[in-house]
């Protein structure tokens, strides 16, 4: 039975690794102190107890990749008070949103022996393409941090602290090597929004823009120095069609066929 | 008139990725069965074609977010193999100690959160607290724990950015590994009392006559390499995985599912790991097994949780082992020469064994992957065990056979998502 002073919470899976959802349960530290704020109402990674919205929070990850999957996301709509949506794969269609960008005939015959078998729509687009969402949280996966900031800001109606700007700035502040300057390897840091805490420039690696385009990124000119750099336009491509290639920003930068 | 009774388990919790069930009974009988995923297909094989070789590690990472470890070594080994260079040393001891965080992470949370309440008739482990709290925080610090050897090791728990092919990005320091000491000694008292509490349960009636197949290592029990073993008497390197195993595409039910090309009945995970590499299991993790009254051999699959058990036993003592004698490699990983060829790589992965194949061309592009992930191995496992636990409750009510079925699916920890592969359920073969 639902604790009708609990706000309830519900958890859904799209097309996606789980990892998102995962680390929802990776906030051990939390875990039983958010369970005594919130009702978990459908959380299937969690629990065998299912309930019927409508709900106060729905948290969705993945991306929308069957007609079954775009039926359900408005249904989930109708029925959650507020809807935030959590990782690459639903704020911009994460890694398997790479079919945009090539004939689902071609992977369905590469991947599978019976091609008349599959039921799959030819683009993965995110949640934020389908309905209105309240908060979209970014990254490949999250950050456990924002997600308690997230749940814990909409469970008390008011707008989470998260910042918009970029990774490049977030080395900056902290100090961070930059490893443009220091190694010259190529980074998407200047056009990633920050939040992972610092990762990839910290162990030495540039960041491979998981956390999807900051406010504002000029991909074009970034794109532009990797050129002057010596990096050719397929390696550039690569690097902006990983887990976030179908954000607008990304989708255009560097060239699949240029060496 | 035949009477049909229908028993249907829609979307199926506490499982990574959503499956479901469908069983028509006639006359008493189970006419048909099927284990349906509705996983949709995300494609990995396709678009890996055309990358990197050097992207590929954290592509397939996303393949299962319980698991990326399994992941980003398995086509590291690969394109290493690929490429003739091998990681052996500290640096290979450093991936060790992280995929034992993997398997921490990953079998603290099957065997308590999502296992237990199976045997103890709860909903879920938000229940389990309510009549044990402590029992709860223990499971979550043991699980937490193996998040931190990932976090020390690989910067994040999930899809953790310093693996690469060849080695890592950076060597933690000493003093990082290090700070990991206390907690995984606490971490082996109490994945022993794990192992303890677990074997207290009780385990529904079942003996499978699985072909276990586990990777197997002379200098240990097995998990970021070895060979191919199998409980047939094969033995052979990772490259003649395609000619024990191969997937085949049926129309009903789970599309892609692997088999073993002789006919066996094809078993990966725990309980084959645990059966072909007994002897290589540490002395406390043997002493916790003896204890908890199994033998060197388990074909009980609800007894999984237990091995799963005994597994934690010996990834905590493994890793606490590894972090004691942790000294940073004199570099963070081996240069290869990029050329053209072919590469295998298989580890295990918490559920079972994983393999990767990639073709490259001389300037390092991918030209064709394969990946066999574990729990599209055990399909057919999964499915051979719901005849025999199904028919065996048919006369109890829907919600029993129910709640058993989803029990025996969970005893393989099926992370669905990593079924690479698109799985469809035919819903309606009555008509
Ligand atoms: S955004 Fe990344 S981590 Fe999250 S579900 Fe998608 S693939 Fe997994
Ligand atoms: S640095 Fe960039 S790629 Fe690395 S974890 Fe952070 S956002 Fe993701």
């Amino acid at each position: 039975m639902a604790d009708r002073k609990k706000l309830s919470l519900a958890v859904w899976k799209f097309s996606s690794c789980d990892g998102c959802q995962l680390t929802l349960l990776d906030c051990e530290d939390q875990l039983l102190a958010i369970a005594e704020h919130v009702h978990i109402s459908h959380f299937l990674e969690a629990t065998r107890r299912v309930e019927n919205g409508p709900y106060d929070l729905s948290l969705v990850e993945g991306s929308v990749t069957t007609p079954r999957e775009a039926r359900a996301i408005r249904r989930i709509r109708r029925q959650s008070r507020r809807l935030a949506v959590i990782g690459a794969c639903a704020t911009t269609g994460g890694i398997q949103a790479l079919r945009n960008f090539a004939r689902l005939e071609d992977y369905i015959g590469a991947v599978y022996a019976r091609p008349d078998y599959i039921d799959s729509l030819a683009t993965a687009t995110p949640i934020t393409e389908h309905v209105p969402v309240d908060f979209e949280l970014r990254g490949c996966p999250i950050d456990k941090g924002q997600l308690v900031e997230l749940l814990s800001a909409l469970l008390n109606d008011r707008r989470p602290n998260i910042p918009h700007y970029s990774q490049c700035i977030e080395c900056k502040r902290t100090g961070a090597v930059c490893r443009m300057v220091a190694t010259g390897t190529p980074c998407l840091g200047p056009v990633t929004q920050a939040g992972c805490g610092t990762l990839c420039p910290t162990h030495g690696r540039g960041c491979y823009g998981c956390f999807g385009p900051a406010e504002t990124p000029n991909a074009d000119s970034l794109a532009a120095r990797f050129g002057a750099g010596g990096l050719g336009g397929r390696d550039i491509h690569r690097l902006f069609h990983s887990f976030n290639a179908n954000a607008p920003a990304f989708r255009e930068q560097g060239s699949p066929s240029d060496g | 008139m035949a009477e049909t009774r229908r028993i249907k388990v829609e979307a199926l919790a506490r499982v990574e990725g959503e499956g479901s069930l469908r069983v028509t009974v006639r006359d008493g009988r189970i006419k048909d069965l099927h284990f349906g995923i509705f996983e949709p297909p995300r494609f990995f094989e396709a678009f890996l074609r055309g990358r990197d070789y050097r992207e590929v590690p954290d592509i397939t990472a996303r393949i299962c977010g319980i698991c990326p470890v399994a992941y980003l070594l398995g086509a590291s080994l690969a394109m290493e193999d690929a490429l003739g260079i091998e990681v052996a040393g500290p640096l290979a001891d450093l991936r060790r100690l992280a995929y034992c965080g993997e398997w921490i992470e990953s079998h603290a949370l099957h065997v308590y959160m999502l296992h237990a309440p199976d045997f103890l008739g709860l909903a879920d482990a938000l229940e389990l607290a309510a009549h044990d709290r402590a029992l709860v925080e223990r499971a979550l610090r043991l699980k937490q724990i193996g998040n931190r050897i990932l976090e020390a090791v690989g910067g994040r728990a999930v899809h953790p950015v310093n693996f690469r092919v060849g080695g890592f990005y950076r060597t933690p320091r000493k003093d990082e590994i290090r700070a990991l000491i206390p907690d995984l000694e606490w971490g082996l008292d109490a994945a022993v009392e794990t192992v303890r509490l677990v074997a207290g349960f009780d385990f529904p009636h079942l003996e499978q006559d699985y072909t276990f197949m586990a990777l197997s290592h002379g200098d240990e029990y097995a998990i970021h390499r070895g060979e191919l073993a199998r409980s047939n008497g094969m033995r052979g390197p990772v490259p003649a995985f395609l000619e024990q195993i191969d997937e085949e595409h049926v129309p009903w039910s789970n599309a892609l599912s692997g088999k073993a090309l002789d006919g066996s009945h094809h078993f990966v995970g725990p309980l084959a790991r645990y059966a072909l590499n007994y002897d290589r299991l540490s002395a406390r993790a043997r002493a916790a097994a003896e204890q908890a009254g199994l033998g060197r051999v388990v074909r009980n699959p609800f007894k999984s949780i237990v091995v799963r058990a005994v597994e934690l036993v010996q990834a905590y003592g493994d890793a606490l082992e590894l972090a004691q004698n942790y000294s940073e490699p004199d570099r963070p990983f081996i240069e290869a020469k990029v050329r053209a060829g072919e590469g295998h790589g298989a580890t295990e992965a918490p559920r079972g064994l994983c393999y990767h194949r990639y073709r490259i061309d001389g300037d390092g592009t991918v030209l064709d992957a394969r990946i066999v992930p574990p729990t599209a191995q055990n399909q057919r496992a999964i499915e051979l065990d719901l005849w025999s636990v199904v028919g065996a409750n048919l006369d109890q009510p829907d919600e029993t056979v129910k709640w058993r079925a989803e029990q025996a699916i969970r005893n393989y920890d099926p992370c669905i998502s990593c079924a690479t592969h698109f799985l469809k359920l035919e819903m309606d073969r009555q008509s």
